[in-house]
């Protein structure tokens, strides 16, 4: 930059009401894009912490879904006793084979109902997924009616202290903890004893199956040996993969509407910036003709008027990124669509979607800036110097 | 050979297609360290004359040579630089950018040059002596009067230690006292500094500071 930036800063200050304008203008753009790639980030990292890449995850042969999936009891002794399963610190092979249903429920205040996943699982489920703890109260005990239920469920449906009583296929279950599951689908189920849960729900069968595996760099033979297993009839799956493809489609929608949303703002926002360019422009002719008659050359002159317009954008984008930060944590929930349960989710605004948002105010302020820069650029010296 | 050569210099506008010649012939000798005064009334081609002479305006035939250089036949890209190395620009309105400090506005030439801060700042400071601003470097032009904004602009002019400085009516917007002061400023940076200087005025009693003074009349030289 060969022309001061301190000329840029004090020319924006000598047009506040038109630089202010210009740049609320490209922040609620960069608003609405930013709160939109959060709720699109944080619905799928709720789904991508589901998964871990050292666990197997068995439904049924062309199931795709634990709602549609069944493992009988013989089927998920034979799966406990393969060789590639990781042992716990008490030795016994980390696999929790599970039940899976999906009841409405009553929201806290009047929310309405929202279908919930109660799953049926073993102790062993606690140490098969990592990033598992229980933050209050205790896990359940087998052989009662007891359940734990994740935080955000806790947050969202009545009765959910420690202590409570939720009534669910025809009984009532006491809750005794509160788990986290780092921010997981997990902390919106209840979990209890699958054996409690089985004569309730669904008889002897299992919906999935989950194990560690002693070696995770060996899924794809782990893979063939249990999908060619007679008795098995299943289909394996790296538990990661299949909770982030459960995603895909909603977070396509998702960023799709935040660029398709924020695009159209964005032609907004660019045409002001365009009208205040060349208002500055025009405004400033003869200044520009004193820096060329100076010895600035045109690009010179453009790369200032550029770079004045990329200044507003980023004030823009920074005050844009500012109003958004507030909903960061914001707890929100969709219908998970391959379990047809709620799934709980936030909005999260990471350093990387702040820099996309200032990203694209840039954007916005270089095009926004190009055509009044150039058009300063080609001012003739002694014309300019005239006016 | 003299440091200024202009031979049989021609400039017309056209307007719907008519043709205004501005300037006509005119041929115009200028030595190193002289102090020459371009009169003639309004719209006789002095500021065009001058235009031409800084390569701020392209002339339509004839030759321009400043100190060795044909001007005439550099590219609008070769002048932007010549200027910044070899011509200090006098205005009538002083042309300051409102938004930079006295110190800033007369540092801008030297962005172009490669010298460090410190020496940008020591020519300032230097410069700013020469015309007596010293204690006013952080006043904005909107702060100054007259009189101090057209020195500010003669420091600007000659911060790059151009070879020659062009004015165009430089005390044409000054009261009689400050326009004396200008005059004074002018005559000692020609006669210690050793700059030359064309300058242009309509004011008989500015012309009088210059050693020459020449007319101009209907876009041609009557000396």
């Amino acid at each position: 930059m060969k022309i001061p930036i301190i000329y840029n800063l004090r020319s924006l200050r000598q047009r506040p009401v038109s630089t202010l304008t210009t740049a609320l203008g490209m922040a609620l753009v960069v608003a609405v894009f930013v709160s939109m790639m959060a709720l699109s980030n944080g619905f799928q990292s709720a789904l991508t912490s589901t998964g871990s890449d050292e666990n197997v995850f068995l439904l049924r042969k062309g199931a795709g879904a634990e709602l549609n999936s069944g493992i009988a009891r013989d089927a998920a002794n034979v799966v406990a006793g393969m060789p590639f399963i990781a042992k716990g610190t008490d030795g016994r092979p980390l696999v929790s084979a599970e039940t899976f249903v999906v009841i409405p429920l009553q929201r806290v205040g009047g929310g309405g109902m929202a279908n919930v996943v109660v799953r049926g699982v073993s102790l062993a489920a606690f140490d098969v997924r990592r990033g598992l703890e229980i933050l209050e109260g205790r896990k359940f005990r087998p052989g009662s009616r007891e359940i734990v239920v994740g935080r955000t469920f806790a947050r969202r449906f009545p009765n959910s202290e420690i202590g409570g009583r939720i009534n669910f296929g025809g009984q009532d279950w006491t809750v005794v903890g509160h788990f986290a599951a780092a921010g997981s689908s997990f902390e919106s189920e209840i979990w209890g004893e699958a054996e409690q849960f089985m004569p309730v729900f669904r008889g002897q069968v299992f919906s999935a199956i989950t194990f560690r595996m002693s070696d995770p760099a060996n899924f794809a033979g782990i893979k063939e040996t249990l999908e060619a297993d007679p008795r098995l009839y299943v289909d394996a799956y790296q538990e990661k993969e299949f909770y982030d493809n459960q995603g895909t489609l909603l977070n396509q929608i998702l960023n799709f509407l935040a660029v398709f949303i924020a695009g159209i703002m964005a032609i907004g926002a660019v045409f002001g910036a365009v009208n205040t360019m060349y208002a500055a422009v025009a405004s400033r002719v003869h200044e520009i003709g004193v820096l060329l008659s100076l010895g600035f050359k045109p690009r010179n002159v453009m790369s200032s008027f550029l770079f004045e317009a990329l200044l507003i954008a980023l004030l823009g984008g920074a005050v844009g990124c500012l109003l958004v930060l507030p909903v960061d944590g914001l707890v929100t929930s969709t219908t998970n669509w391959n379990s047809f349960s709620e799934l709980a989710f936030s909005f999260s605004i990471t350093p990387r979607l702040i820099l996309y948002g200032m990203v694209f105010a840039a954007t916005m302020g270089l095009i926004g800036g190009y055509l009044p820069a150039r058009r300063a650029a080609k001012a003739r010296v002694a014309d300019a110097l005239r006016r | 050979m003299p440091f200024v050569e202009i031979k049989d210099l021609a400039m017309a506008y056209y307007r719907d297609s008519q043709k205004i010649a501005v300037l006509e012939g005119v041929d115009l000798e200028v030595e190193e360290g002289q102090f020459v005064a371009l009169m003639g009334p309004s719209g006789s081609g002095k500021t065009t004359l001058l235009n031409i002479l800084a390569g701020l305006d392209k002339a339509e035939s004839g030759s321009v040579i400043v100190d060795g250089q044909n001007v005439g036949a550099m590219s609008h890209k070769q002048l932007a630089a010549w200027r910044s190395r070899h011509i200090g620009f006098v205005f009538q309105f002083y042309n300051l950018l409102p938004v930079l400090t006295a110190f800033q506005n007369i540092e801008l030439p030297l962005l172009l040059t490669h010298l460090s801060k410190q020496e940008r700042r020591d020519h300032v400071r230097t410069v700013l002596d020469i015309v007596g601003l010293a204690d006013r470097a952080d006043h904005y032009p909107g702060q100054l009067s007259g009189g101090q904004q057209q020195r500010v602009g003669i420091a600007r002019a000659i911060v790059s230690d151009p070879s020659i400085i062009l004015g165009d009516e430089p005390t044409g917007d000054l009261d009689a006292a400050s326009a004396d002061e200008i005059l004074t400023l002018l005559q000692r940076l020609n006669q210690e500094y050793h700059k030359t200087i064309i300058m242009v005025t309509h004011d008989a009693k500015a012309a009088e500071r210059a050693d020459v003074i020449v007319h101009l009349d209907k876009g041609v030289l009557t000396a």
